[in-house]
């Protein structure tokens, strides 16, 4: 065994070659596939950025204009391409800048490696200039992370990073390299990681599980389906139509969980949660099997969860052991990647229809769309609203594009409103709910999907919040397609003011700038549209222009989103008005 | 749900840092660490967290899920008192005119089964080790005729149960 240890150790000498620490981050860049890198130079990343001004050929490096811009774009372009998204910045406030994005992308679990610069080893502890303990900081909102002190641990470290970051349950890794370690030498050698051996990233699914959903499935009059993202990050779209179809299964999605399933499909009943269908949120307490796969029953989804589905037997599909039972208690926990148990599940699922069970979604929706829908997308009042701007985002896509959502009423309109053929297409922070998400993590989704149409949909509110990523988008001549529904508010906090405090609008009142002039500014071309007549041809110029557009919208100022599950009430006692 | 005593093993690789990652589960549910004990454990490179809280089951259940899914952590397991063989060490120190001035200190030493580690003009040092009552107990005792210091050790543990780790490392090492 030692001898055989030996010779593998000799071996991997000869391959080695020396190289320093800096260089060593390139080459682990690109033995993980990765080409491109958003980022912010600063003193203790400056060796690596030596070494990606000589591996530009090889390795794009965009230069966002805020760190926290470079995590939303790695999240973009993970959640478009599936690939691993990369972000570096420097130590000290370049890293607490990437805080906010690390958060994201762990609660949304979006694999993304973030490399921060640190000062150098012996001046660690020390309150040197641009020191934070980011470590420490970025613990609670990462999946994994790392301080490496010498050039040495860089390749292993690396491969375990990228490793970490994508299998399972993805999230972000960040890997804290200190400066000395960037300029020391290393005999270098790189082997991508396999495993970790405290870590199992998918759990074996359980045959006796599957069986038991299958029966409680088979024998359901009532059954019905939510999914989130976890189909996608399992590439489990395919086995959830396929269940869906076979069993005749209504299904309804998280946000996180648009565009799994095409959402015209006749089986999909649409949206749950807080802002979801009526149908989904008031069904859930008529469900006698609810059918959970790759989703986490958040607080937004479920209301209150002393009246959520309790007459309703749960199946819970999920990879993350963690999960089951932390918010609902299930019968059924079938653990694992979702293409691999519902493939298991598919052949033990008999083919059923359940048509009246569905005609009750039916019904719904039509006192939904009687109620609200009709007056969102075909509103006759003077006013534009979100949603017909959104359905003319539809009109003109065809279903296609990507949309990626900043957080608040629009995002909410769209995610009720918008259309997709296509998985991988709804780009949102669902879980943290981080205003200036979109603008940035647009640019990571155009890059990520090049061939696609990418259009962000922002509120007046939060495209300021990361408004700076306009240079970007001129400099790259990136085709992202910005729309700004702008109210002049920050539409769902007034909302809430509106129904929950009195109407006293503290601080939601926003004078805003000329948002035209300002992307004119970036030589972007700009258009604002106040009128309904000029809508539907702004809209197509826009989706019809090769280059970065931008489209302002006047929308009417003090519209509430409906449905709406009042916090802390019952999916049962969903408002429509 | 009632509250009441658990203590949570945790079997993780020994890094810096982890302690921190777990520590943190606890904090973002408001949750206080009573006691907390690092050493190694009987696996070669692997650390034996040993945390006691007082809260319900359902939240332990739940906090030694998210302990579990940390990158590091091989295994982690809770249990009541009953379910273990478990040790507390306290040190008091107490002044030494007492010893002869108040005649139940005396009484109090040979009935809670203590040690005096050492005794000097000003003080004396008493150590005892016990079930987490009996230390209070002692302290109670000793209470009202003044202790100058306190202090009591993180909790260690061994389950009555076999603890299947080599096995689980075992497997994680075949994939």
């Amino acid at each position: 065994m030692e001898t055989l240890k030996a010779q593998k150790e000799s071996k991997k000498k000869e391959k080695a070659i020396k190289i320093t620490g800096a260089e060593a981050i390139i080459h682990c860049l690109l033995a993980e596939g990765v080409d491109l890198i958003y980022g912010y130079p600063g003193g203790a990343i400056m060796p690596v950025y030596d070494e990606l001004y000589k591996f530009q050929d090889k390795l794009t490096h965009v230069l966002t204009r805020h760190e926290q811009g470079a995590t939303h774009a790695a999240q973009g372009y993970a959640r478009v391409s599936g690939k691993v998204g990369v972000a570096m910045a420097t130590s000290g406030p370049g890293a607490t800048n990437l805080v906010t994005g690390l958060a994201d992308a762990q609660i949304d679990s979006t694999p993304v490696v973030c490399i921060t610069g640190q000062v150098p080893r012996h001046l660690l502890g020390s309150d040197a200039f641009q020191e934070t303990d980011i470590v420490g900081i970025s613990t609670p909102v990462t999946k994994w992370n790392y301080q490496v002190t010498k050039a040495s641990e860089i390749p292993e470290i690396m491969a375990k990073a990228f490793y970490i970051a994508k299998s399972g349950r993805p999230g972000p890794v960040l890997v804290d390299i200190t400066k000395n370690a960037q300029f020391e030498e290393l005999d270098f050698v790189y082997e991508k990681c396999t495993g970790v051996r405290s870590y199992k990233p998918v759990p074996e699914p359980d045959l006796k599980s599957i069986e038991a959903a299958a029966e409680l499935i088979n024998n359901a009059k009532k059954p019905y389906i939510v999914f989130g993202q976890g189909v996608i990050l399992g590439h489990a779209e395919e086995e959830l139509k396929a269940l869906v179809e076979k069993a005749g299964i209504p299904a309804a999605w998280t946000i996180l969980g648009l565009s799994a399933l095409d959402t015209d499909h006749p089986l999909n009943v649409g949206m749950v949660g807080m802002h979801g269908n009526y149908g989904p949120n008031v069904l859930t307490n008529e469900c006698d099997v609810l059918i959970a796969i790759g989703m986490r029953f958040d607080d937004r989804v479920t209301g209150n969860l002393d009246t959520y589905a309790k007459q309703a037997k749960v199946i819970h599909f999920e990879i993350d052991p963690a999960e089951i039972n932390k918010n609902v208690k299930v019968d059924v926990a079938v653990l694992g990647n979702a293409k691999q148990t519902l493939d298991l599940l598919l052949p033990l699922v008999q083919p059923n229809e359940h048509k009246e069970w569905k005609a009750e979604f039916d019904k719904k929706y039509q006192i939904e769309y009687d109620e609200v829908i009709q007056k969102d997308i075909n509103p006759t009042k003077q006013g534009l609203t979100m949603g017909e701007v959104v359905e003319q985002i539809n009109v003109a896509s065809q279903h296609k594009a990507v949309i990626v959502t900043d957080v608040g009423q629009h995002q909410m309109i769209t995610c009720r409103y918008v259309k997709f053929k296509q998985s991988k297409s709804n780009i949102t922070s669902g879980g943290l709910g981080t205003m200036g998400f979109a603008l940035p993590a647009a640019i990571g989704a155009k890059m990520g999907a090049q061939e696609r149409e990418v259009v962000a949909i922002i509120g007046d509110g939060g495209y300021q919040m990361t408004i700076q990523e306009l240079g970007v988008i001129f400099q790259h001549n990136l085709a992202v397609k910005i729309v700004v529904l702008n109210n002049d508010h920050l539409g769902m906090v007034r909302q809430w003011q509106e129904l929950f405090f009195e109407s006293r609008y503290a601080s939601t009142v926003m004078t805003n700038p000329d948002f035209v002039k300002i992307a004119e500014g970036y030589h972007i071309k700009s258009r604002r549209v106040a009128e309904r007549g000029e809508l539907k041809d702004a809209i197509e110029e826009m989706m019809a222009s090769k280059e970065p557009y931008f489209l302002e919208v006047k929308v009417e100022k003090e519209d509430n989103v409906f449905p709406m599950i009042p916090s802390g009430a019952s999916v049962s006692d969903i408002r429509l008005k | 749900m009632e509250k009441q005593w658990f203590t949570i093993s945790v079997y993780a690789e020994n890094n810096v840092g982890l302690l921190n990652r777990i520590s943190g589960i606890f904090l973002k549910r408001h949750i206080n660490i009573e006691g907390l004990n690092v050493s190694k454990s009987e696996i070669e490179h692997v650390s034996k967290f040993t945390i006691v809280v007082y809260t319900t089951e359902d939240w332990t259940r739940k906090i030694v899920g998210q302990i579990e899914k940390q990158i590091e952590v091989i295994k982690a397991f809770y249990h009541v008192d009953d379910e273990i063989i478990y040790q507390e060490s306290a040190l008091f120190k107490i002044a030494s005119r007492l010893l002869f001035d108040e005649r139940q200190i005396q009484n109090i030493i040979k009935e809670s089964n203590s040690q005096i580690v050492t005794v000097s003009r000003d003080f004396f040092v008493l150590a005892k080790t016990g079930r987490r009552h009996e230390i209070d107990e002692m302290h109670d005792a000793l209470e009202p005729y003044g202790i100058m210091q306190f202090v009591r050790s993180g909790r260690i543990a061994v389950t009555k149960a076999e603890m299947p780790i080599t096995s689980i490392l075992a497997e994680f090492q075949e994939q």
